[in-house]
């Protein structure tokens, strides 16, 4: 354990951490653009900043590492000041569109420079001015917004493991590109969108079928049914429609989805989405309810087995199932129904 | 397998062979010809031919003609020695070369119009190591550069060299070479400063199943051509130097990391690379011991940046070259995440003879905190353009005045850049502040890798800044706020003020932009990227408020401020009316002539051509 001073109070914490972790512990906010504690630390967006006493230059709390005795301000006048002018040279070179940005209520700078009182970017001079490219069916990729965190970029690339994005140029005319900048439709993309979820601006946002307000919608936690990994994300909700997706740092997932949980939601909502079960009379599938499906199903197998025996039944099950509801799958089969004929489609 | 005794041998016969030009021989006659960066892009390689040729068709027998590293002189380029007289011939052009071998060579009569200006004082004629511009330089990096021939290994084993490789293997243990560095207080001179020996121990004491040496030669400010003229006139010194760290620190693979835009270093790293192979100086068992070490050449692809430690080795690994955040130390975490030692081309060319000589030798000279020396590219408005090495502690004055020669056309001293892009411009009244690491730093300038830039009354103080800044803007990696936006915004107001647009605020802005971006950048880059912003500011806010409130630059360089005048000495002649591109001067035959200011696009035709210099610039 080491015992350091944090704005003039004693904690103890665990060694070998860095800074910003022990602040995020005690629960002291610090701000931060380019931080995800999945990814290694980048210290591009330098907000994180904070003096260290002893220290000349003011350090990156998400780079550096607690030590016994250390004495760190958070929120010096000399840290704010830092803070303010980073944000300002952010927001300069940034559109100054929140009332229309389909981020606001979710935007970090927005977040930070209404925190921070910068109502304006104040330098004024040139801004990256580049088309945005909508060319992906599931998500738009607007430069102008982008602040060149990089989450995207290293999220793709350290997680994701896909490296279909990287940076071009240099200096100001740095920019998130595909290769060749020829547009994510073009690039081995496979939009999982999680470069998306990571963006702390409205630079990647997903395609909206729906126009919504961040706190308009309600965050509704569930697993997604796609597969049997058991990812954790949170459906949004506006009344009662589903109008968007996001991950959710489960065991399983870590914060990652892929296209279909990221982006396939809009069956929940739809009006050829079966609701009940249907039973085929005179030729015709007709709506029935469940104890009525139940009981065809269990005379149907007892006839069945009656009449050929259990090795007439096999079972096939879907890969959108939980493990939990495959498990129960096999063992209807195997132990009431009596027969290991019994597979799944992820198998094949 | 090279032995001690089979280096030795080699030493004492081609030590036999440079007899002439070490001056123990006075018996025929010795050609050196500088083939540094200058005067090798202006033709000393036909020179070098053309001697020969010469030489061949008069049947000399006894004269020897090579092409040796860089003589420092770029200024009178290309340069050519003689000896064993030590005669100093400059500007040679091929059709000199008759003359040369006519008199000098044939008949021994020196051919004083071609001689270098300086080496004849009160009618008498100087060897090049009298002469001003060699005398107060003391030579331990470029010890062997302008001597020896940069492509022959045994020349380069003639003047002890791989003497120090072997004491190390054979005599030394890793920890003594260690204590032996930190006791000589070699500090690192890319620019930081940061003791070599210290450094080294850090790697040392860090147990890894691999460590890594690396030679930084992305030598990138503007102006500076230190480390590439060790490489092209002595690259063994390198090498040598890295290998000595390899063993001390453990290492067994080493990398230079240099940028392509240096062809002919890196052609001449490649031919020395393999003749250290092929003795056995490189590779396998060195000196019989179990030390091995090898070298590989990683070519830059002309980004500034790469020079910043990490960047370079996140280059190195194939990766786009962008700092990485200092959570670890590279000694530690370095290359591939194992211990690396780094060091810049010039620290490493000191090892060798530090090794040999001792650290109380190389203590002696320099000053305590700062021993040894310091190469420095000097360039700008000196009259000997070139490069120079000196005993750290000696003044600015010194360096400019007594070896550079001063300030040509009689014009006056105003600033010395030092430092390059992250460093600062340094006024008159601190020229006679000695050239150390602290005593630059106190000054807001740093020492820098060796650039030193000097600026004469002409030159605008603004202007500069912002030719800085432009050069920074443009090599900035783009990683960090502070740097990526930050000094494209103090760019943007530099141009503004340059531009006559500049307002008050844009003053404050200015020093508030330095403060984040010196403290918030990520790497070195970054922040000293204001340097030069903050050290003009320091000591020239007149010409900053010249420019801002009376809209007038004072040194008269800023186009847009500038006005054309015709005074009152107009003799009527009609020269600069009829010359004018846009037609913008009128006036009668005989009779002052008016220039429009609206009309005038500020091309000084008309004070080129005006035989009575009537036409002022204010």
């Amino acid at each position: 354990m080491a015992e350091i001073t944090i704005n003039g109070k004693k904690y103890k914490v665990e060694d070998n951490i860095t800074v910003l972790e022990a602040c995020r512990k005690i629960g002291i906010d610090i701000p931060t653009l380019c931080y995800d504690d999945r990814l290694e630390p980048h210290a591009a967006c330098r907000l994180c900043l904070v003096e260290i006493v002893g220290r000349g230059k003011l350090e990156t709390s998400c780079s550096l590492k607690v030590r016994d005795g250390m004495i760190i301000e958070t929120h010096s006048e000399r840290v704010i000041r830092a803070r303010k002018d980073i944000l300002n040279l952010l927001f300069s070179n940034h559109p100054n569109d929140c009332l229309t940005c389909d981020k606001s209520g979710d935007c970090k700078l927005q977040d930070y420079c209404f925190e921070y009182g910068i109502e304006m970017g104040s330098y004024v001079g040139e801004k990256k001015n580049y088309p945005i490219d909508d060319s992906n069916p599931f998500y738009t990729y607007d430069p102008n917004k982008c602040i060149l965190c990089g989450k995207c970029v290293r999220v793709c690339s350290e997680l994701q493991c896909t490296d279909a994005i990287g940076l071009e140029n240099r200096g100001f005319n740095t920019k998130v590109v595909t290769p060749f900048d020829m547009g994510l439709a073009t690039s081995k993309c496979v939009s999982c969108g999680n470069c998306v979820a990571a963006c702390p601006v409205g630079a990647l946002m997903p395609k909206k079928k729906e126009k919504y307000r961040y706190w308009e919608i309600n965050k509704v936690r569930t697993t997604c049914s796609y597969c049997g990994v058991g990812c954790q994300m949170e459906l949004l909700v506006k009344g009662n429609k589903v109008v968007g997706v996001e991950p959710y740092k489960g065991k399983a997932n870590n914060g990652l989805l892929c296209v279909k949980g990221r982006f396939a939601y809009s069956f929940i909502n739809h009006p050829d989405r079966l609701k009940t079960p249907l039973i085929k009379k005179n030729g015709k599938f007709e709506e029935a309810s469940w104890d009525e499906a139940y009981r065809l199903i269990v005379n149907k197998v007892k006839e069945i087995k009656g009449q050929y025996g259990p090795e007439a039944f096999a079972g096939l099950t879907s890969a959108r199932c939980t493990n939990e509801e495959n498990y129960l799958f096999q063992k209807l089969f195997r132990a009431v129904i009596g027969t290991n004929n019994v597979d799944h489609c992820a198998r094949l | 397998m090279m032995t001690i005794q089979e280096l030795n041998e080699i030493k004492e016969r081609t030590l036999k062979t440079m007899e002439l030009r070490l001056q123990k021989k006075d018996t025929g006659k010795h050609v050196l010809i500088c083939g540094g960066p200058g005067c090798h892009s202006s033709n000393a390689g036909e020179i070098k031919e053309v001697f020969e040729e010469k030489i061949r068709e008069k049947g000399l027998d006894d004269v020897k003609v090579t092409l040796a590293g860089c003589f420092g002189l770029c200024e009178t380029g290309p340069n050519v020695e003689i000896y064993p007289e030590g005669i100093f011939y400059s500007r040679i052009k091929v059709e000199d070369i008759d003359k040369i071998v006519d008199s000098h060579l044939c008949k021994g009569e020196i051919v004083e119009e071609l001689l270098y200006e300086g080496s004849i004082e009160d009618g008498n004629i100087k060897p090049v190591s009298e002469v001003d511009f060699y005398k107060k330089q003391v030579k331990i990096a470029l010890r062997n550069c302008g001597i020896i021939d940069y492509e022959n290994i045994d020349e380069y084993i003639a003047l002890d060299g791989y003497q120090a490789l072997a004491k190390v293997v054979l005599e030394m243990t890793p920890q003594e070479v260690i204590e032996l560095m930190k006791e000589a207080n070699l500090r690192g001179r890319g620019g930081a400063g940061f003791p070599a020996g210290r450094k080294w121990e850090t790697a040392f004491k860090y147990p890894a199943d691999q460590k890594y040496v690396i030679c930084n030669a992305d030598e990138g400010d503007p102006g500076a051509f230190m480390d590439r003229s060790i490489l092209e006139g002595d690259p063994h010194s390198v090498l040598e130097a890295m290998a000595i760290c390899g063993y001390a620190i453990g290492a067994d693979q080493g990398f230079i990391y240099i940028r392509a835009e240096y062809p002919v270093a890196v052609h001449r790293l490649e031919v020395a690379i393999r003749q250290a192979r092929e003795k056995g100086l490189l590779g396998k068992n060195i000196f019989g011991t179990d030390f091995n070490f090898d070298i590989e050449l990683r070519l830059g692809a002309g980004a500034f940046v790469c020079g910043e430690g990490t960047a370079l080795m996140e280059s190195i690994e194939g990766k786009r070259g962008m700092p990485r955040p200092k959570i670890h130390r590279t000694a530690h975490r370095g290359l591939w995440g194992k211990p690396t030692i780094i060091n810049n081309v010039e620290t490493f060319a000191n090892v060798p003879a530090i090794i040999l000589k001792g650290a109380d030798w190389f203590k002696s000279i320099g000053t305590e905190d700062s021993p040894g020396t310091k190469v420095f590219a000097l360039g700008g408005k000196i009259k000997n353009t070139g490069l120079v090495e000196i005993p750290m502690g000696i003044t600015l004055r010194e360096i400019i005045f007594d070896i550079g020669g001063g300030i040509p056309n009689g014009k006056e001293f105003k600033a010395v850049q030092t430092g390059g892009p992250s460093g600062g411009c340094i006024p008159k009244e601190h020229l006679d502040t000695p050239v150390d690491f602290a005593s630059l730093g106190k000054l807001g300038s740093i020492m820098g890798s060796g650039g030193m830039i000097v600026l004469d009354e002409d030159d605008c103080m603004v202007d500069i800044a912002r030719f800085f800044l432009d050069f920074t803007v443009d090599e900035s990696c783009g990683k960090c706020v502070p740097c990526r936006e930050g000094t494209k915004r103090m760019l943007e107001i530099l141009e503004r003020i340059v531009n006559g647009e500049g307002t008050p605020e844009d003053l404050d802005r200015l020093e508030s932009l330095a403060e984040t971006i010196t403290e918030g950048s990520l790497c070195g880059l970054g922040q000293t990227a204001a340097n030069p912003v903050i050290s003009t500011m320091k000591y020239f806010r007149d010409e900053y408020e010249a420019h801002v409130y009376e809209k007038r630059c004072p040194a008269g360089s800023c186009q847009a401020l500038l006005e054309f005048f015709i005074t009152e000495d107009c003799i009527g002649c009609t020269k600069c009316a009829r010359n004018c591109p846009v037609s913008c001067i009128e006036g009668k035959v005989k009779e002052r002539h008016v220039i429009d200011t609206g009309k005038c696009i500020k091309c000084g035709t008309c004070m080129e051509v005006c035989p009575v210099g009537a036409v002022i610039k204010r």
